[in-house]
């Protein structure tokens, strides 16, 4: 401490005046950054809750991340136990429930730094898999934490294809058990979260087996761990499955099963029962499985990309215009890396892309309400669209994401590498989600399948989900725009992405079909096309999302400036991903060469106008010091200050190393004579 | 010892080629392979150098072993008499494992330093006891302002005729060295860059030594601030630190002055030429361009041998789950990236030799050949340092969520490795140096001048002007499959880049009157450039490298990498090619089917191929990478040994858990 309390005298402790370059930044924004705070929220009331919400959460000195950086993944792990325990009080004592307004934001607030996540998908996996007599033994115990559950799909051998997991529960009719096992060592279940120490019950997908005859995989509940005192139940070999590259705070498991016999009313029934003699019985649609993968998918998008990638962006913009390096003009001051056109062509990409998948998540949750509620009344109907959406943009917004916060990071130079800048903790968390709720290849595909599908469907005159009905409309045009003007206009570039992706669903379509008609097998055929599919369908979301970008920023009123920078921000996202895929436009001449240079001409234009006002759009997006935690990103942008006082904190600092008197001591004195 | 996984047999009985002449070649000759492999078993059988798990430790534990393992190895490189600089370098990679250690910045930079810049007096002085390791001593330039832009850096040290004495000062927080490897807990010592002030006047950066901490207590000494950074992205073991200094005083002759020097009375002598400390730049720069391939390799290695382990989901209903390396997805993320280790491991070893050949020739004082070697290394470091970083994720994500898990290995690959996209030169400023060079050689043409070495094919560019067709007559005679051509191809797109953005530049200066506002307004096109230049060079010296080997079977399969690494780059650049007319639509299609065709004929000898690498499994520290392919057993027992799972019963369980459950 007392080297601290040195360094507040010697240097001043500037922290909380406002650094200039950082006020001037805000001083000329075009818009007003409390609106369209307001309008990303979809309405002020949300962002007083919100705020009123984070407040509360981050005065209480529990939830404080402030010295994660410094922590060992033991001490990690219990923060997040403490955390999560200490929420309920906190959610009982502010009135806030799981129904109300409130809740949707505490995650938000708390970072994802908190225990027993899964907890939560265990009970939705009874709600929704689950007989009512099934809901109404487990719910109540698990809303009163009488035991901690977690959700026990994934195996050391297989992951998002399911059908090959190789857990088995075989049914035994004389006692009324079902017998669980781990046949193998790559059936061992392998990284839910919560199972490592916290689970006492876990929900266990496993292959049923009745008189011999295999029935595919079933939900099963099991108690892993005693509920007095917490040691593993006998036939339960469980623990943690060491350090990850993030997630120190979650305790993700392995279990093993031996011989663990659990009643026959333990099988989540909903949809499938084994009756007392052992007669299976399938009741009702499972098509409601993938509609709970779809909503998990949608949700994620969310919470764990977009808000990442919103603080990622807010923490290099900051820094950019703090950091001051080198000369644009001789005998000036040194110029904020800002003003540098690379620096630019790395951040306000990624800027813009953050408002886009900001709008196409709205629009996720728009057709996901609209599914919802048919299938209250029992349509299935546009379940294959949302599950294909859902997939193709869990893939498109998951990667596009993850590197664009690790630009941010490498944007940011050295600094960018200190754990205090706050960035490599956003890298490492957000790139898992590339695989987790299924790995991003496998997605795309599926929306591939869904695509090539209503391609054929819609040139054969068949009905097709309105969102891809563009895929009929095959005209062999060109591209009108006359100069780089032109490109501005959202019909000239909506169209370019457009015809780029039904040239591509229709050429790989195209291609799969000469492939079956020269006699290659069907599976051969699909697996030669699937790097030319995974290429489709990107292309389809892609274009989904500019067009959504274009009509999101028709429907905004023109008040206060914000339709003018949204209208920006949607022209520099469509042409920065023309300039960066150049070659997929140019393909079959539907932009011309010379065109590609207006692209390139208008592209880079926009950078230096998003320049003016990217502190504004970033500090739009509302994060406290607190949530963002970052040395470098603080509103203020007293960065060097902060950077210091903060590695002063370091363990490192505090006590002498135990290596110097045991190796560094005798290396400088005693082994001279040996050397 | 366990068998070796059934499906790894499989593939390695089915190679075309045999890997050990293919670890030749990379080595630089059997001799080399051998010699390696001598040093590498001195380390790995040697149980002073072993240890528990790195993924178990704190960074202050895995501090701590760094620390002990380099004393160790200074004492027993001196005990087996290893004095080469690669036989050092293959010592200390596998006593560290490839990872940094807290006296790379001593043993790196302080010890050279002192041997090119020091006065034979101040070697007398400081070298042997530094060779002893009495003095440890960093590297202190970068500061919390100011990092490749080197003429920021605000330390001053002004001298003081009346003592004989420099005073050194931090006069500003940005002013804090911050950063230097090995400051922050080991060092005793640190060469310090600083301003010089002399009579009232600035004469730029100076390297002085400064003692920091007491010998004997390794406090730090009066007037001396100085600790760790904290903690980072990777780098646990190294004690990257922060320096500040108030008033502290150092005599006279503790300023390197072996170049410039400031005289007792304060009089301040010119150093005769400043380009030689290029050369150290390029020597460091062309270290990176190897360690690209290397991280890459060892990425690759772990995830194509789990690629060929790992069986999933159906390609035809009914049948086994097939190795995930047999669907074209996966193929297609991992053969290129392959391919690419490749071509980074000769482009290695070309800058390698180049800089060796050159600095016979610096030191004769032919200075010549240096601007185009420094230029070239500054855009291949961050050519291949991007293309690595990006490529050792690709190869995380291929090996799905277990990649995620740190028993993969592949997550402190990448933490150690990503830095090098930064230090030692910010890679976009690395790139836009390269192009101040490719514009300066356009320029040179430009005006009938001829070029010479790797920018040679800007000199075409003037006699397209007078053969307009030239480019065009030019796009049909691409043969796709003819590495040569492809080499053109190469070219042709890298001149065409090299000129629009010196054309634009141009443009921009027409319009406005600073050098520097038009430089800044085309560096986005001046980027591309500089990378379609580094990305033809690279072409370039794999192709090359074919005609080098002798083995046909070794050759026929570089053959197919090296057509792997061009055809792929084309398609992922299609817009560069087709705009410049290099080759057209339906060409672009061939490409792009011809590069799905490749991915067929390299699969048998994937595994094959990753082995030829040789990395050691004691090396590569991965479970899913292990030799034998015996991943899930293997990623058990290294689970158990997880510091959560040190006890049953998490003490959390007593402190959390259970008064919660008591309560509700």
């Amino acid at each position: 401490m007392a080297l601290l309390e040195t360094s507040k005298s010697s240097l001043g402790s500037v922290l909380g005046s406002m650094n200039p370059d950082l006020a001037s930044e805000r001083q000329t924004a075009s818009f007003s950054v409390e609106k369209l705070t307001a309008w990303l929220d979809g309405g002020v009331e949300h962002t007083l809750i919100r705020r009123a919400v984070v407040e509360a959460i981050e005065s209480d000195p529990i939830f404080s991340r402030e010295n994660q950086y410094f922590q060992t993944q033991n001490e990690r792990y219990e923060a997040a136990v403490r955390k999560a325990v200490h929420l309920q009080k906190k959610m009982h004592e502010m009135g806030w429930t799981e129904n109300g307004p409130e809740f949707k934001y505490i995650y938000r607030a708390l970072s994802g730094d908190v225990a027993f996540l899964l907890h939560r998908v265990f009970m939705r996996s009874i709600s929704v898999l689950g007989s009512d007599k099934q809901i109404s033994k487990w719910i109540p115990l698990a809303t009163q934490y009488r035991l901690i559950g977690s959700y026990a799909q994934t195996e050391l051998g297989h992951g998002t294809y399911l059908q090959g997991l190789e857990t088995t529960a075989v049914f035994d009719t004389t006692t009324q058990e079902f017998i669980l096992n781990t046949p193998k060592i790559s059936a061992m279940k392998w990284w839910p979260g919560d199972m490592g120490r916290s689970a006492t019950h876990t929900v266990v997908f496993a292959q049923l087996y009745v008189h011999g005859k295999c029935y595919g995989v079933h939900p099963f509940i099991v108690q892993i761990r005693s509920l007095q005192d917490h040691s593993l139940c006998p036939g339960i070999i469980a623990g943690d499955i060491g350090p990850k590259m993030s997630f120190e705070h979650i305790d993700n498991g392995y279990l093993m099963l031996q011989n663990v016999r659990i009643p026959r009313e333990n099988m989540l029934n909903k949809f499938c029962e084994v009756q007392p003699d052992g007669t299976y019985v399938r009741q009702g649609s499972q098509k409601i499985n993938y509609f709970t993968m779809t909503t998990v998918r949608i949700s994620l998008i969310a919470d764990e990309v977009i808000i990442p990638l919103m603080k990622a962006c807010t923490i290099a913009i900051r820094y950019s215009v703090v950091r001051r390096q080198s000369k644009l003009k001789p005998g000036e001051e040194e110029a904020k890396i800002l003003d540098y056109q690379t620096q630019q062509e790395k951040l306000l990409p990624p800027l813009a892309a953050a408002y886009a998948f900001h709008f196409i998540n709205d629009y996720l949750q728009e057709l996901f309400n609209k599914a919802y509620s048919e299938i209250q009344n029992k349509n299935f109907d546009t379940l294959p669209e949302l599950h294909a959406f859902s997939s193709g943009f869990k893939a498109l917004v998951t990667q596009y994401c993850t590197s664009a916060v690790d630009i941010c990071l490498r944007a940011c130079g050295g600094h960018g590498y200190s754990l205090l800048s706050g960035l490599p903790s956003l890298y490492t968390k957000i790139v898992a989600s590339c695989i987790y709720e299924g790995e991003n290849t496998i997605l795309l595909l599926q929306t591939a399948r869904f695509l090539v599908k209503c391609f054929k469907a819609a040139n054969t005159g068949q009905p097709v989900p309105p969102s891809v009905t563009y895929l009929a409309a095959v005209k062999p045009e060109k591209c009108p725009a006359k100069n780089k003007l032109d490109f501005l206009c959202p019909d000239i570039y909506t169209k370019a992405y457009q015809h780029m992706a039904v040239r591509l669903v229709s050429s790989t379509a195209a291609k799969l079909q000469d492939l079956v008609q020269s006699g290659v097998k069907k599976h051969d055929a699909w697996n030669q096309c699937t790097v030319q599919l995974t290429q489709a369908a990107k292309a389809h979301c892609h274009y989904i999302t500019v067009k959504n970008f274009v009509e999101t920023v028709e429907k905004l009123e023109t008040k206060a400036g914000i339709q003018k920078i949204m209208k920006h921000l949607c022209d520099l996202f469509a042409l920065h991903g023309i300039f960066s895929n150049a070659g997929l436009f140019l393909h079959d001449g539907y932009i011309s060469g010379a065109q590609m240079d207006m692209v390139t001409a208008s592209y880079l234009d926009l950078l230096a106008v998003v320049r003016k006002d990217a502190v504004p759009l970033v500090d739009a997006f509302d994060f406290t010091d607190k949530s963002l935690n970052s040395a470098l990103g603080s509103y203020d942008g007293q960065v060097y200050q902060r950077l210091y006082e903060w590695a002063q904190k370091s363990p490192t600092n505090k006590q002498m190393s135990p290596a110097y008197e045991r190796y560094l001591k005798p290396l400088l004195h005693n082994t001279l004579s040996k050397l | 010892m366990m068998v070796m996984n059934a499906d790894l047999r499989r593939e390695r009985a089915a190679a075309t080629f045999q890997p050990e002449l293919l670890t030749h070649i990379l080595d630089g000759g059997a001799e080399r392979t051998r010699r390696r492999k001598e040093i590498e078993a001195l380390v790995i059988n040697d149980p002073d150098f072993q240890h528990e798990d790195l993924n178990f430790l704190s960074r202050s534990q895995r501090y701590e072993q760094a620390i002990r393992k380099s004393s160790l190895m200074v004492m027993k490189l001196r005990e087996y008499g290893i004095a080469d600089p690669e036989e050092i370098y293959w010592f200390k990679s596998f006593v560290h494992r490839g990872r940094p250690e807290p006296l790379d910045l001593h043993l790196g930079m302080f010890l050279p330093t002192l041997l090119t810049q020091a006065t034979p007096e101040q070697q007398d002085r400081f070298f042997m006891p530094a060779w002893n390791l009495e003095i440890i001593g960093t590297y202190a330039q970068t500061e919390m302002g100011h990092g490749t832009h080197l003429r920021g850096l605000e330390t001053t040290a002004t001298y003081d005729p009346a003592t004989q004495e420099f005073i050194l000062n931090s006069p500003t927080v940005t002013s804090i060295k911050w950063w230097p490897g090995g400051l922050g807990k080991t060092s005793n010592h640190a060469i310090v860059l600083a301003q010089l002030y002399t009579q009232g006047q600035c004469k730029g950066l100076h390297a002085f030594i400064v003692p920091i901490r007491q010998l004997g207590t390794h406090e730090p000494l009066p007037g001396i601030t100085v600790g760790d950074i904290g903690p980072k992205f990777g780098y646990d073991e190294m004690d990257n630190g922060y320096l500040k200094m108030d008033n502290f005083r150092i005599p006279r002759e503790n300023m390197l002055m072996k170049y410039a020097q400031v005289e007792p009375d304060g009089t301040y002598v010119k150093p005769l030429s400043d380009k030689l400390t290029y050369g150290t730049m390029v020597f460091i720069r062309s270290l990176i361009v190897g360690d690209s391939a290397r991280s890459l390799s060892r990425a690759c290695t772990i995830a194509i041998r789990y690629s060929a382990v790992r069986h999933q989901s159906e390609l035809k209903a009914g049948e086994p789950e097939p190795q995930i390396l047999d669907y074209q997805t996966q193929q297609y993320k991992l053969f290129p990236l392959l391919a690419t280790a490749y071509a980074f491991h000769f482009v290695g070893a070309y800058i390698k030799d180049t800089y060796h050949r050159i600095s016979g020739d610096i030191n004769e004082g032919d200075l010549s050949e240096l601007p185009e070697l420094h230029a070239l290394t500054a855009g291949l470091k961050a050519f291949t340092s991007w293309t690595a970083n990006a490529g050792i994720e690709e190869c995380r994500m291929a090996c799905g969520g277990h990649g995620y898990s740190r028993c993969s290995g592949i997550p402190d690959i990448y933490v150690t490795f990503t830095p090098s996209c930064t230090y030692e030169g910010e890679n976009t400023v690395m790139m836009l140096q390269t192009a101040r060079f490719l514009v300066k050689s356009y320029t040179q043409v430009s005006s009938g001048q001829r070029v010479a070495g790797m920018v040679s094919y800007l000199n075409d560019l003037s006699r397209q002007r007078i053969q307009p067709q030239h480019v065009a007559a030019r796009a049909v005679t691409v043969r796709i499959n003819d590495p040569v051509s492809l080499v053109e191809a190469y070219k042709a797109r890298a001149a065409r880049l090299v000129e629009a953005a010196a054309k634009n530049l141009q443009a921009e200066l027409n319009h406005r009157k600073s050098k520097e506002d038009a430089w800044n307004r085309t560096s986005v096109d001046l980027v591309r450039a500089s990378e379609a230049h580094c990305h033809y060079v690279i072409v370039k010296l794999f192709t090359a490298k074919l005609s080098e080997i002798s083995n046909a079977a070794v050759r026929a399969v570089l053959t197919e990498l090296c057509l792997l690494y061009a055809l792929y780059g084309i398609s992922k650049n299609t817009g560069d090619f087709l705009q410049a007319g290099i080759l057209t639509d339906t060409q672009i299609t061939q490409v792009n089917q011809r590069v799905k065709e490749l991915l067929a004929i390299i699969r048998p000898n994937a595994v094959a191929l990753v082995d030829s690498f040789d990395f050691h499994d004691v090396h590569l520290g991965s479970v899913l990478g292990r030799y034998d392919g015996n991943v899930y057993e293997n990623m058990f027992e290294w689970a158990k040994k997880s510091p959560l799972n040190k006890t049953e019963v998490h003490e959390s369980f007593h402190k959390h858990l259970k008064p919660m459950q008591a309560k509700l």
